[in-house]
C-alpha cells in the first residue's frame, strides 16, 4: 500500500486547513504592513484595527432615533429608541432587493414557462433574451429614474429588470428538461393549463427555478446597489458612495464587508432553501 | 398538415414573428404616446428616437467613444487572460493550493465585485485605470476556474502518451495539456470578456468617464431624451454583437464531438 493511500481523511484535510490559515494570516500581515508603510496614499489602506473599530461603530453605535409602535397581545409598546443608522439603510436596501427580485422573478417565471412550453415562442423570442440578458443593465437606470422617480421605485425596477433575464432563461431551459412522461400523465388526467403549471411544471422545475432565482437575486442585488450608488439618499449603496465622498475609508471597508456578508449569506440561504446542496451531493 | 401549420413550422416564421413583434410593439408605443396614454416627457416618440441615431453617432463622436470602450475591454481582457490562465496553471500544478483556494475563487466569481468600484476610485483615481481594473477584477475568477477545469479534464491516455515519449514537464504542458484545455480556456476567456465588458460600460456610466457608458450619462444630464434612448439602444446593439461574435468564435474553436 502506498503512503498516500494509507493516509486518513483527517491527515489529508489538515495541510489544506493549515494552508488556508497561512494564506489568511499572510494577507492580513501584508495588509497591516502596507497600512503601516504608507506606500499607498494615506488612509487608502487603513489598519485592520481602524476597520474593526469602524465596523463595530457601524453595527453597534445607536445614533438614529426611531419610534417603535407595536401591539404584542394585550400590551402596546410605544417608545422612542435609538438604533445604529446602518440598520435603517440595510432595511431599505433589503426591501428594494426583495421586492425587485419578486417582481422580476415572477415575470421571468411566467415568460420562462411560456417560452419553454412553446417551440414557436422559444424560437421567436429566446434568442432575444439570450443576447439581451448579458447587457449591462445599469444603463437603463436613467430611464428608471424618469419612469419611477429617484426614490426606492427606480431601484426596485433596476432589481426587477436585472433579475428577470436569468430567471426567464433558467425556467425556459428547465421546462424543456421536464420528463415528457409527467406531461403526458397530466394531459391524460385532462389537467387544465393552471393545473399543469401548478401540479406538473412547477414541482418538476423546482431546481431550475431556485437556481434562476439565486442567479437573479445576485444580479438584482448588484443592480439595486449600483443604482443606490448613482442616485439615492438611502440604502447601503448610498452609504458606500457617501463614505467615498467623505474619504472615510475604514467606513467604506466596513460597509463593503457588510455587503459581501449579506450577498454571500443570502445566496447560501436561497441555495439551501431550494435544495441545491442535495443536487450537488447527488 | 394544413397551410397554417406549414407556415408556422417554416424556418423563417419564428425569426419573422420575433422581429414583427418588436415592430408592432414600437408602433403601439408610438400610438400610445400620440394619443396621450403614455406621457411623452418620460418616453419620447419612437419616431423622434430614430432620427436621433445619426445625430448621436455624428455629434457625440460615437466611434471614438466605442474605440475607447473597446480599448479598455481589450486591456482588461489581456490582463484577465494572462493572470487568469497563469492562475489556473499554477493551481493545476499545486494540488494543495488548489484544494485550499478553489472554493474561495468560486465564491469570488459569484460575489458582487462591481460594488467595490468606489474603492478603486480612491486607489486608481477617476480615470481609465479604474475602469480597466474593474473589468479585470470581474473577469479574473471565471478564466482561472475554466483554465483549471480544462487542464483537469485532459484525458489520462494523452498524458500517458506524453510520458511514454519521455516529454519534459514543459513539453508535456505545451504539447499535451494546453492544446487539450484550449477550448475550455476559450470558454473562460469569453466569460471573462463578457464580465469585463458589462463592468466596464457600467462603471463608465457610474463614474461618468470613458466611452459608451459616459455617453448615456452625458445625454441624460442634458435631458436629451431621444438621444438617451438612442444611445442606450446603441450600447445594447454593440453588446449583443460582441456576445454573438464571441459565441460564434467559441463554437468554431470547439472540437467536433
Amino acid at each position: 500500500m502506498t503512503g498516500s493511500a494509507s493516509m486518513s481523511p483527517r491527515s489529508v484535510l489538515q495541510p489544506v486547513t493549515w494552508l488556508r490559515i497561512a494564506i489568511i494570516v499572510l494577507v492580513l500581515l501584508v495588509w497591516e504592513a502596507v497600512a503601516a508603510s504608507g506606500l499607498l496614499y494615506r488612509d487608502v489602506v487603513p489598519s485592520l484595527i481602524a476597520i474593526g473599530k469602524s465596523l463595530f461603530e457601524l453595527l453597534a453605535f445607536p445614533d438614529m432615533p426611531v419610534r417603535i409602535d407595536v401591539d404584542v397581545f394585550v400590551f402596546r409598546i410605544d417608545q422612542a429608541v435609538r438604533i445604529p443608522h446602518v440598520y435603517w439603510h440595510l432595511y431599505t436596501t433589503c426591501y428594494e432587493i426583495i421586492v425587485g427580485t419578486l417582481i422580476g422573478g415572477l415575470a421571468g417565471l411566467i415568460v420562462g414557462i411560456a417560452l419553454g412550453g412553446s417551440r414557436l415562442l422559444r424560437r421567436a423570442y429566446e434568442p432575444m433574451l439570450y443576447y439581451f440578458g448579458p447587457c449591462p443593465k445599469i444603463i437603463f437606470f436613467p430611464l428608471m429614474i424618469m419612469w419611477f422617480g429617484v426614490g426606492p421605485g427606480s431601484k426596485i425596477a433596476m432589481g426587477a429588470v436585472s433579475c428577470f433575464f436569468p430567471v426567464a432563461l433558467s425556467v425556459a431551459g428547465g421546462m424543456r428538461e421536464i420528463d415528457q412522461i409527467l406531461i403526458r400523465v397530466g394531459r391524460s388526467f385532462r389537467a387544465n393549463t393552471w393545473q399543469m403549471v401548478t401540479k406538473i411544471y412547477m414541482p418538476a422545475m423546482r431546481h431550475p427555478i431556485i437556481n434562476g432565482l439565486r442567479l437573479g437575486f445576485g444580479v438584482a442585488l448588484i443592480g439595486t446597489l449600483l443604482a443606490e450608488t448613482k442616485l439615492s439618499n438611502r440604502g447601503i449603496g448610498f452609504l458606500v458612495i457617501q463614505a467615498y465622498t467623505q474619504f472615510n475609508m475604514p467606513l467604506m471597508y466596513s460597509l463593503l464587508i457588510v455587503l459581501f456578508v449579506l450577498a454571500i449569506g443570502a445566496n447560501a440561504l436561497i441555495g439551501r432553501f431550494g435544495g441545491l446542496d442535495e443536487i450537488k451531493r447527488k | 398538415m394544413s397551410a397554417s401549420d406549414t407556415i408556422i413550422k417554416a424556418r423563417w416564421f419564428a425569426p419573422l414573428l420575433g422581429f414583427g413583434s418588436i415592430v408592432v410593439g414600437v408602433l403601439v408605443l408610438e400610438l400610445s404616446i400620440r394619443i396621450g396614454v403614455i406621457n411623452r416627457i418620460t418616453i419620447p416618440l419612437p419616431s423622434d428616437i430614430l432620427p436621433a441615431f445619426p445625430r448621436v453617432i455624428v455629434e457625440e463622436d460615437v466611434l471614438s467613444r466605442f474605440l475607447l470602450t473597446a480599448a479598455e475591454a481589450i486591456a482588461a481582457s489581456i490582463l484577465v487572460t494572462f493572470f487568469g490562465v497563469a492562475g489556473g496553471v499554477i493551481l493545476y500544478h499545486f494540488r494543495l493550493l488548489r484544494a485550499a483556494t478553489e472554493t474561495w475563487i468560486a465564491a469570488i466569481a459569484a460575489a458582487p465585485l462591481v460594488l467595490i468600484y468606489p474603492l478603486y476610485l480612491v486607489i486608481f483615481g477617476r480615470n481609465a485605470s479604474t475602469i480597466v481594473m474593474m473589468g479585470f477584477t470581474a473577469g479574473l475568477a471565471p478564466v482561472t476556474l475554466k483554465t483549471l477545469e480544462g487542464l483537469s479534464a485532459t484525458r489520462r491516455v494523452l498524458i500517458d502518451v506524453g510520458r511514454s515519449f519521455n516529454l519534459t514537464p514543459w513539453e508535456q504542458f505545451w504539447k499535451i495539456l494546453f492544446p487539450s484545455a484550449l477550448p475550455t480556456i476559450f470558454v473562460g476567456m469569453r466569460l471573462g470578456l463578457i464580465f469585463a465588458l458589462i463592468n466596464i460600460v457600467g462603471v463608465e456610466y457610474l463614474i461618468n468617464f470613458g466611452g459608451l457608458g459616459q455617453l448615456i450619462n452625458e445625454l441624460t444630464d442634458r435631458f436629451d431624451l431621444p438621444g438617451t434612448y438612442a444611445a442606450i439602444c446603441f450600447v445594447i446593439l454593440v453588446s449583443m454583437c460582441v456576445f454573438f461574435l464571441t459565441e460564434r468564435l467559441e463554437r468554431w474553436l470547439r472540437p467536433v464531438e
